[in-house]
């Protein structure tokens, strides 16, 4: 499903934030991304979502060789991608319950839909009674769950999450994993950066480790 | 290369459906945007239409004066000052060969006396003439030319073809007037058309200006718009709708504002029009010129609003 060969981004100041990575990982696997604070992580999923294009290297989703994807297929391409932000990319001018219709209006859903999808993603998050909240109202955890929710309300066949529990507490970081867990079960790719060791090797899922933009290990096969 | 395309885009019929929610939520979002910023909106709106009604006052004005101008040069006249030795008893036989020309309309003789008696009662100069004692006016005859309009040249070539005629020793026109109204329209066409060209351009900044700050407030919105997988189509609609409202809106305004200036000066048209002995009336927009106005306002902002998204959509993407 997810697919790096001899992957290398150097952005434009010269620094090498990734080295010459392999990396795959099947349909509907989950995986966990570790390393420490500037190791890659979030440069690796910008790569997979063509937030970032890499330097060198090939990289597949789904399928496509995200190389030969035009400009004019890129929306289309994110489209079966969720994607879970370090710092949750919540707009402030709206409503939670809009924030989380966003990738159903730009597919252009039906209201009736809309409304449907969105309070069955905010449920899962457990933010269903906020959903006419502005998002400045709510918590920093509130916040993450709602990206959560938005990252998952049209149900996207990969999920990435840039530490998606660097907020929450033990107790909210273990059901947000869990949350991951369950939509892995119905058969979504996940792939999650987490600092959180204690809690993902809990999980019984491998992890990929980086340093310094290199691939070190592989605790178990995906 | 098939199965990459057939992975990413959606099918017609969705992709269509899609289309038509999209276009029906720009439209409706862009105009609540201008019913939010009343005071910026209502300032922008009024900055267009004054742009938009300035060209459209100067086209109208043009517009009248080319209606009334033949009326003008119709009731123009020609004096054909005659020789000296054409005798009084002459005059109406050469002033009804003159009226058998198809481009004379009448030919009125005028004996040396009743031209004298003209000149004493109209000139203010009457003390003077009795000090000359005898009459040094010539006989003359005065042509009203027959011109289906009123243009210069014909009326020039009824002048020469009069001045050779071995009677005449001099046509004159009184027609300098209406030659100096030709021209001060072909000037006012020219200005109007400046002026259009360049108020235009404004029109198209001014729309332009205002997007540009609206993409750069909602730089934010746009960058997650492309993070969940929005269209550059659909991030541009609102904006171009936004465009497009501007322009429609500003357009209406000028309508409203050349209306009420034309009924102001309808009145005092009538008035003057009728010390002329003359009917006109001051004609308005029209129907079809209000929709050109709107038309062209609309496209103004459309297109206004099109060049800025486009440029800065570039720049905005996802980080
Ligand atoms: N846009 C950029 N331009 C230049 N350098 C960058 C850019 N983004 C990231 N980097 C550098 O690339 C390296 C990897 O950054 P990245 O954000 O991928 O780290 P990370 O593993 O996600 O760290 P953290 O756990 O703190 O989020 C860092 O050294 C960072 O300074
Ligand atoms: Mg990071």
């Amino acid at each position: 499903m997810i697919l790096l060969r001899n992957v290398t981004k150097r952005y434009p100041n010269g620094h090498e934030a990734l080295s010459r990575i392999n990396l795959s990982l099947d349909r509907g696997a989950m995986a966990f991304l570790t390393g420490h604070s500037g190791a890659g992580k979030s440069t690796l999923l910008k790569l997979i979502s063509l937030i970032e294009r890499p330097s060198r290297g090939q990289i597949v989703v789904n399928g496509q060789n995200l190389e030969s994807l035009s400009g004019r297929q890129v929306p289309y391409f994110r489209r079966q991608i969720g994607i879970i932000f370090q710092d949750h990319h919540l707009l402030h001018d709206r409503s939670v319950f809009d924030n989380v219709a966003l990738p159903l209006v730009i597919q252009g859903y039906r209201q009736p839909e809309i409304a449907r999808r969105v309070r069955a993603a905010l449920d899962k998050v457990g933010l269903l009674h906020k959903e006419n909240a502005e998002p400045v109202t709510l918590s920093t955890g509130e916040q993450q769950r709602v990206g959560i929710a938005r990252a998952v309300v049209h149900k996207p066949a990969i999920l990435l999450a840039d530490e998606p529990t660097g907020n929450l507490d033990p107790h909210l970081s273990r059901e947000i994993m869990q949350l991951f867990l369950r939509f892995n079960q119905v058969g979504t790719t996940v792939l999650v950066a987490s600092h959180d060791l204690n809690l993902i090797s809990s999980l019984g899922k491998p992890m990929v480790h980086l340093n310094e933009g290199r691939l070190q290990r592989r605790e178990a096969e995906a | 290369m098939k199965r990459r395309r057939a992975l990413t885009l959606p099918p017609v019929h969705a992709r269509f459906q899609a289309y038509g929610i999209n276009h029906l939520r720009a439209l409706v979002f862009s105009l609540g945007k201008l019913y939010r910023a009343p005071f910026s909106s209502a300032l922008t709106l009024l900055v267009i239409a004054v742009a938009l009604t300035l060209p459209t006052l100067f086209h109208v004005v043009l517009n009248n004066l080319q209606q009334v101008s033949p009326q003008w040069s119709q009731t123009a006249q020609i004096s054909v000052f005659l020789q000296d030795s054409v005798a009084d008893e002459q005059l109406p036989a050469l002033a009804t060969r003159l009226a058998q020309r198809p481009d004379v309309a009448v030919a009125l003789p005028v004996t040396r006396a009743e031209a004298l008696e003209e000149f004493r009662a109209h000139s203010g100069f009457a003390e003077a003439l009795d000090t000359l004692g005898e009459n040094p006016l010539p006989p003359l005859i005065l042509v009203t030319p027959a011109l289906e309009h009123g243009s210069t040249t014909t009326l020039e070539g009824l002048v020469n073809a009069l001045n050779n005629m071995p009677e005449v020793s001099r046509a004159l026109m009184d027609l300098q007037w209406v030659q100096r109204l030709f021209s001060i329209m072909e000037m006012l066409q020219r200005a109007t058309l400046v002026l259009s060209l360049l108020l235009g351009l404004g029109v198209l900044l001014v729309v332009g200006n205002t997007i540009r700050l609206d993409v750069q407030n909602r730089r934010e919105e746009i960058e997650v718009a492309k993070l969940v997988g929005a269209t550059d189509a659909f991030i541009r609609r609102p904006f171009l709708y936004g465009g497009l409202w501007l322009g429609l809106g500003g357009a209406m305004l000028a309508v409203v504002i050349v209306t009420i200036t034309i009924l102001l000066l309808s009145g005092p048209v009538q008035a003057l029009s009728q010390l002329y002995g003359g009917e006109w009336r001051l004609g308005g927009l029209g129907f079809q010129g209000t929709l050109a106005l709107l038309g062209l306002g609309a496209l103004l902002g459309l297109a206004g609003s099109w060049i800025t998204v486009n440029q800065h959509l570039r720049h905005i993407e996802p980080r």
